[in-house]
């Protein structure tokens, strides 16, 4: 396997989501090549800061009438549910 | 917020369940916002698209048959509301990424040293200094759309290659490439700050 096929699969591979031969081989060249051992690690490092990361932006406090319309949609949905007679305890 | 605890807070709400209103809206329309900010870089649109997304949640909220699904589902309503806007994001064109050039450079010819920085001292995401969190937002939003929609949905929101396919109406290949390289490129991006940076 070169260095290039190993870019191209590291995502399953870091996931555990490749078939066992494709793994073995994975770690058959990783256990020959540090470059490859660095960018992994790289690579999962960022998937690991993409999983933990969120936006600065907030959004604005939920103005009056806008709640107001949501709680609206949702006593509607309720209604409806109970007139079909369905068990509202899901 | 985890899966488990918004399956229950589905269901609390189905149920009638005053409190779980509030706590639904309020976790439920953070998380559009910020999915729709990161989107299309507009704020306006953000806010628009999180009420419209909850609005459209509650109105259909009977289709909801499986309250473990409802993270998938909301993202789905959240994701065709995004495309109503059909304002062209302010971040990035609409290009394919290649593999080679997400390919870490090396130095000289041939067999040289692959050109990597130091990763090994980088803190967590909650222990990121400012500048490093902005780099990080900044390289998410500097994706082609078709990448950037895949890594938000797959690593930011945890949603497995099934559903994201099912949001996005892709198939699952599809999903695993443009997120893999989505990674690529962020990685690129990052390993390229970090080397700029004083040690």
């Amino acid at each position: 396997m070169t260095c290039r096929e190993i870019f191209a699969s590291l995502s399953e591979y870091i996931a555990l989501e490749l078939p066992e031969g494709a793994c073995r081989e994975i770690e058959q060249h990783l256990a020959g090549c540090p470059p490859c051992i660095e960018f992994t690690e790289s690579l999962r490092r960022t998937v690991e800061l993409c999983r933990g990361y969120r936006p600065a932006e907030v959004p604005e406090p939920l103005a009056r009438e806008a709640r107001e319309r949501l709680e609206a949609a949702y006593r509607e949905m309720l209604a409806a549910r109970a007139d079909r007679g369905s068990d509202p305890q899901v | 917020m985890r899966q488990e605890d918004e399956t229950e807070l589905a269901r609390r709400l189905i149920a009638g369940d005053p409190a779980a209103f509030d706590r639904f809206v309020d976790h439920f329309r953070a998380k559009i916002f910020q999915y729709s900010w990161l989107m299309c870089g507009h704020r306006e649109d953000a806010e628009e698209v999180a009420q419209d997304t909850l609005l459209k949640v509650f109105e259909s909220f009977a289709q909801l048959r499986e309250p473990e699904r409802v993270r998938p589902w909301v993202f789905r309503i959240a994701r065709n509301a995004c495309l109503m806007k059909r304002r062209k994001s302010v971040y990035a064109p609409a290009r394919e990424l290649s593999l080679d050039e997400l390919m870490p450079a090396r130095d000289g010819e041939g067999e040289g040293r692959l050109q990597i920085a130091d990763w090994s001292r980088l803190p967590d995401a909650q222990a990121l200094d400012s500048e490093l969190h902005d780099a990080l937002g900044r390289s998410i939003a500097a994706l082609p759309e078709i990448y950037r929609s895949v890594i938000l949905l797959r690593d930011l929101e945890e949603l497995s290659t099934e559903e994201t396919a099912q949001i996005l109406d892709v198939p699952e290949p599809a999903v695993k490439m443009r997120l893999h390289r989505a990674r690529l490129a962020v990685r690129q991006t990052l390993d390229r700050h970090l080397r700029s940076r004083r040690p």
